[in-house]
């Protein structure tokens, strides 16, 4: 009060001040309108405080534990959802929901990737070489609409990847089956040529090119699922690219969870499904699949308790992480393999002495204990270890003598007049890392310069299918455990192989060992494969993936994967 | 008046064209297509998804097609994501972006003006020098680097906030501070600017000759004139803020339109960048007739001449 007083006396006196040019308002001025400005600004202010503090009133209840006592799992998810048609997708946030909602013939196993466990069928047999199977569908297997599964179902599922307009990526993977390729490629148009037969409404026969005992592990995978012809049909038919069956209001599965919510970019909730055949085993209520694309998000999202689980951890994280042990920090082999593509059609790499020497050049220790940092296995081979009965390639070591020997082999002692090339990366920081240290080693090892240049997702997979690139980086995932996965993509003009490589001897060893009589037969005929590709060398291994994710300790049941495919019915999550 | 408004919306509408077009030129340009995938697709196959598409049929018709389209409101499926439309995807996620947008508009207004006039009428002192330090520091700061430090203090150390999410009131807060202070920072010193330059005009001195209150001289006489500059940044600021932040968004996991801007460049979902582009585009015409508009009305040194 008194102070308003004051500056309103002081204001009256001083009209004549201001008649002089450019004189800065005086103190009392700014006293005056300081006292007028500061109870609008202050109310202002102390109403936008207030707002704050009653929406925080108190310490949050955290997510986590709210859900963890409902018995709903908090997962990050990676990325949202392209689609939850498992003919359709092909990503790993996709397939880990639809795990969630589809069952096949065969379930994941809740411990080891190379055993089969029962899912839709409840038994079956194969004849003597693998070739012709029989699967026996479960009485009570229904969808969750209530219609019962049966194995027409199958093969309409089927004949739907298979079919060309579908436009399926993954329809390769049913290639194993009789007449399959033919029909997806459009050469036959009759399915009944195609070896999968219902012959009654409980048995499914499948009738294979060759003998294949890993057939059963292959259908674990979501381009196996089923899908429900009766409601396919209704939303647009079997082929229909944007048929409204896989929406929220439509979805029909026959997995251990319903498609409960489906918020674009925020989450997918599944809850539940009372028509599984197995729901009595089921432990979880529903599952929150929350889309965190940005890795640091998802950390926070852990940290401030709205996951219990993450798809990944920020790589610098990982040693502080390590150091506190608190035993939320979980490393897990991943069956991948990290490598560089050599493109052979272009100089010097078509000279097998350069691609060798450029891999023995590489201390791939160093890389994962100082770069990766995520407890990846440095790849003496291309075939990471896991498959059963399959010895890893010891091929690929370190050797820098050797490398300098052989460049000078090639004509090009100590790098000298080795030409200009470049590594491609898509772009991605720990790409660039990777890259780096092998610029360097290459420089000190060898004497050569290359170049790093990275090129977005879309584009980098042009050039790579192109081969317009001197070296590129890749990955390659399993997506069944067994060699075949990663040795069949490196034949004569396989859409995969992006090297321009090939090599007769190569094709014939993993044409034998898709006909193989026997296990023990296709995985030493494999060996040698493996051992024809390590040494002429059109892909650098560089190391073996591993999963490296965050666990809320009150997770239950989620044993390590190979493939990082869970059952979700095993998983549960304790009180504390 | 109207027909000042009616040549500005025809230009607008011109300028909205020449936009789609080049858009659609430099998405057909670009190397890589929505359907290129890390698992090689049979040529014969691809050929079948990308008929699906309309992409076997030349540019120029595609073109045609697609504006036609895009005329009547619909501007096609996702190349990426099944059974979803561009449009479906903008009226999911354009609301929010609003209401995000709308929130931090109002924070930074509310902070940034006051800031302003107190800092232009305090010139020289700590009143000027403390808001306006604060907000350079606000312009340099990126909001990748406040947004995870708003979420640290209040998130994590004090769990007063969720960290991240779109779920009530409360997940607004930080996504709100985060961009608000970001834009307020912009109007502080826009604010502070128009409104020395009025403090200096002749009239001003004249008024206090006068004696004219100097609260009547601030508020009544120099505020219409020293909120132009900010008034005139208002209409990209809107367009702007309200039509996504992809930043902010990534750090709160909110299912806004900004991050399908960079997911639809990345993805190469020409469709989706065409109708995002457009969206945007329009916004910012709109926006700006309105600041035109509005301007003329403060400033009457303004005419609607053309």
């Amino acid at each position: 009060m008194l102070r308003s007083g004051q500056s309103g006396f002081k204001f009256l006196s001083q009209p004549h001040r201001n008649h002089a040019k450019h004189v800065p308002l005086s103190n009392e001025e700014h006293k005056l309108m300081l006292s007028a400005f500061w109870s609008k600004v202050l109310s202002t202010l102390a109403l936008a405080i207030l707002g704050l503090s009653l929406a925080a009133c108190g310490t949050r209840e955290r997510d986590s534990d709210v859900a963890a006592a409902e018995g709903i799992l908090l997962l990050g998810n990676g990325a949202e959802p392209k689609s939850l048609d498992p003919h359709l997708i092909t990503g790993v946030p996709e397939s880990t929901i639809v795990r969630a909602l589809l069952e096949g013939l065969i379930a994941s196993h809740p411990t080891d990737d190379t055993l089969p466990a029962p899912g839709m069928a409840e038994s079956w047999q194969a004849n003597e070489n693998s070739t012709v199977w029989t699967f026996k569908l479960r009485e009570n297997a229904k969808w969750s609409n209530g219609d019962p599964v049966v194995a027409s179902d199958f093969v309409y599922s089927w004949q739907r990847i298979l079919s060309p307009v579908q436009g399926s990526e993954y329809a390769s993977m049913l290639y194993v089956i009789e007449n399959a390729e033919a029909f997806h490629l459009g050469q036959t148009k009759d399915f009944s040529q195609v070896g999968v037969k219902a012959l009654d409404d409980k048995t499914l026969e499948v009738r294979l090119t060759g003998a294949t005992s890993h057939f059963l592990l292959m259908l674990k995978h979501q381009s196996y699922a089923p899908v429900n012809p009766r409601v396919v049909e209704e939303f647009g038919g079997m082929t229909d690219r944007q048929s409204g069956w896989s929406t929220l209001e439509n979805y029909v599965g026959n997995g251990p969870f319903r498609l409960k919510v489906w918020a674009t970019n925020e989450l997918v909730e599944v809850d539940r499904n009372p028509d599984y055949w197995d729901a009595a085993n089921v432990k979880l209520n529903g599952i929150r699949f929350l889309p965190i694309e940005n890795v640091n998000t998802e950390f926070t999202a852990f940290q401030g308790g709205r996951l219990h689980i993450t798809s990944t951890v920020p790589p610098d994280r990982i040693p502080s992480l390590q150091e506190a042990n608190t035993g939320e920090l979980m490393i897990e082999p991943y069956m991948g393999s990290y490598f560089f593509r050599i493109n052979v059609t272009r100089k010097p790499f078509d000279d097998v002495r350069v691609r060798r020497a450029l891999t023995m050049a590489v201390d791939r220790q160093l890389i994962v204990d100082r770069v990766t940092k995520g407890g990846q296995e440095a790849a003496t081979g291309f075939v990471p270890s896991g498959s059963a009965g399959y010895a890893v390639s010891k091929a690929v070591q370190f050797d820098p003598e050797g490398a300098r020997a052989l460049l000078a082999d090639a004509g090009y002692p100590g790098g000298k007049g080795f030409p200009k090339a470049e590594i491609l990366i898509n772009t991605s920081e720990s790409h660039r890392k990777i890259a780096e240290a092998i610029q360097a080693m290459w420089r000190d090892e060898l004497g050569i310069e290359v170049g790093i240049y990275n090129q977005e997702w879309k584009v980098y997979l042009d050039s790579q299918s192109t081969l317009n690139y001197d070296i590129s980086r890749a990955g390659w995932i399993a997506d069944y455990v067994h060699p075949m996965t990663f040795l069949e993509i490196f034949t004569s003009g396989n859409g995969n192989n992006d090297t321009g490589w090939a090599n007769p001897a190569y094709d014939a060893l993993i044409r034998q060992a898709q006909g193989a009589a026997s296990e023990e037969a296709r995985l030493a005929t494999l060996q040698q494969a493996e051992a024809i590709l390590m040494d002429d060398m059109p892909v650098l291994p560089i190391y073996w993936y591993t999963r490296v994710y965050m666990k809320d300790p009150r997770v239950e049941g989620w044993n390590p994967k190979l493939l990082d495919n869970r059952p979700f019915k095993t998983i549960s999550l304790s009180a504390s | 008046m109207l027909k000042y408004i009616a040549a500005r919306f025809g230009q607008g509408v011109l300028v909205l064209l020449a936009i789609y077009a080049l858009t659609f030129m430099l998405v057909a340009l670009t190397p890589g297509s929505p359907f290129s995938s890390e698992r090689a697709i049979r040529p014969e196959i691809l050929a079948q998804i990308e008929a699906f598409y309309g992409y076997d049929k030349p540019p120029l018709e595609r073109f045609w097609t697609s504006l036609t389209n895009a005329l009547q409101g619909e501007f096609g499926p996702s190349a990426v994501y099944a059974n979803r439309s561009v449009t479906d995807i903008i009226l999911e996620a354009f609301p929010v972006s609003l209401s995000l947008g709308a929130i931090s508009l109002l924070v930074a207004l509310v902070i940034g003006i006051p800031a302003g006039i107190l800092a232009a009428v305090k010139r020289n002192t700590w009143l000027d020098y403390l808001p306006m330090s604060a907000s350079m520091i606000g312009i340099c700061l990126p909001t990748f680097v406040l947004g995870p430090i708003l979420v640290l203090i209040f998130g994590i150390i004090l769990q007063l906030l969720p960290v991240s999410g779109w779920s009530g009131p409360e997940f607004m807060v930080l996504p709100a501070a985060t961009l608000g202070l970001f834009y307020a920072a912009y109007f502080a010193r826009l604010t502070r600017g128009g409104m020395l330059e009025m403090l200096n005009q002749d009239f001003v001195r004249t008024a206090r000759a006068k004696g004219v209150p100097e609260r009547t001289i601030i508020w009544k006489h120099c505020l219409k004139g020293g909120l132009i500059p900010a008034i005139t940044f208002l209409g990209p600021a809107l367009a702007g803020i309200i039509s996504g932040s992809f930043v902010v968004e990534t750090i709160f996991q909110i299912p806004g339109l900004g991050q399908w801007f960079v997911k639809g460049a990345l993805n190469r979902d020409d469709f989706l960048i065409l109708g995002l582009t457009v969206l945007f585009a329009a916004l910012i015409v709109i926006m700006n007739l309105l600041v035109d508009i509005v301007q003329v009305a403060l400033n009457p040194r303004l005419k609607y001449d053309r």
